[in-house]
């Protein structure tokens, strides 16, 4: 019963950490702006949020596989993860390297409201569920 | 969280382009030097930036190697220098100033971005740690 208090949160969980995690994915194309040959990469947020919200949905509650014998739930196959992808460069360069700083810092900002976003989505619910359980009066 | 990661990405940046920033204070400083310690003139000398995998896909970068230019070093007329060969050249480093320059703003830029990134993931951590305050 409690799990289902919370699972309100949980989309917007999900959200939050794929964001935290396409965070991580453009610092590493910003930091690696002046590497030759490296390739920027990114994930396709709206697929990766698919599929994180299917394999949580699915998960009545989570099972650990503590014998490699254990047959991996069918929710558990689930993919959790992005699948990264390479960005298709406006101009080549002649180092090899693909990433666009402007747009990656442009990208990162974007990430970083959407982040906040989520947020303030979880913290509003947090204060709709702690007012019904306060009630009105407080 | 991968957001604490973001401090490893961009906290290796920060450190190869401090290194790569002196690498070109040194590039400057010797532009006009004649003869190094060894009594050959100073080369100018580059960073190789290399991506570097942290756990996982996300990668930091690290300064590979720091190579020298073998570009052929600058020699001016100069007979009265007392290192000026029997022909009256001096030969001074291979260092290009305008070279040198750009290398300094691009290092300059690409650090200050990566400041910029830590410090917007550790707002958003913050404001993440304050959640349902």
């Amino acid at each position: 019963m409690l799990d289902r208090l919370t699972q309100t949160l949980d989309f917007n969980a999900a959200a939050l950490l794929l964001r935290s995690e396409r965070a991580r994915i453009l610092a590493a194309n910003m930091a690696n702006a002046d590497t030759p040959h490296y390739k920027a990469r990114d994930f396709d947020f709206r697929q990766a949020l698919q599929n994180a919200t299917a394999a949580t949905a699915a998960v009545p509650a989570p099972a650990a596989r503590t014998h490699p014998a254990h047959l991996p739930l069918a929710s558990q196959a689930g993919s959790r993860t992005a699948a990264l992808q390479y960005r298709i460069p406006a101009q080549p360069a002649l180092d090899g390297n693909s990433v666009d700083l402007d747009l990656e810092r442009a990208a990162f900002a974007d990430n970083a409201v959407r982040y906040e976003a989520g947020l303030r989505f979880i913290n509003g619910q947090i204060r709709t569920l702690t007012l019904a359980i306060n009630g009105q009066g407080q | 969280m991968s957001l604490f990661k973001v401090f490893d990405v961009s906290g290796s940046a920060v450190s190869a382009q401090s290194q790569r920033l002196n690498v070109v204070a040194s590039n400057l400083a010797n532009a006009d030097s004649v003869a190094g310690p060894d009594g050959k003139p100073y080369r100018a000398r580059q960073v190789v930036f290399q991506a570097q995998p942290l756990d996982g896909e996300a990668a930091g970068v690290r300064v590979a190697q720091i190579v020298e230019d073998d570009a052929a070093p600058r020699r001016i007329h100069d007979p009265s220098h007392p290192l000026a060969d029997a022909n009256g050249y001096v030969t001074m480093s291979n260092v290009n100033v305008v070279e040198e320059m750009v290398n300094m703003i691009s290092a300059s830029r690409s650090y200050q971005t990566s400041i910029e990134v830590m410090n917007t993931a550790k707002t958003l951590l913050q404001k993440t740690l304050q959640l349902g305050a």
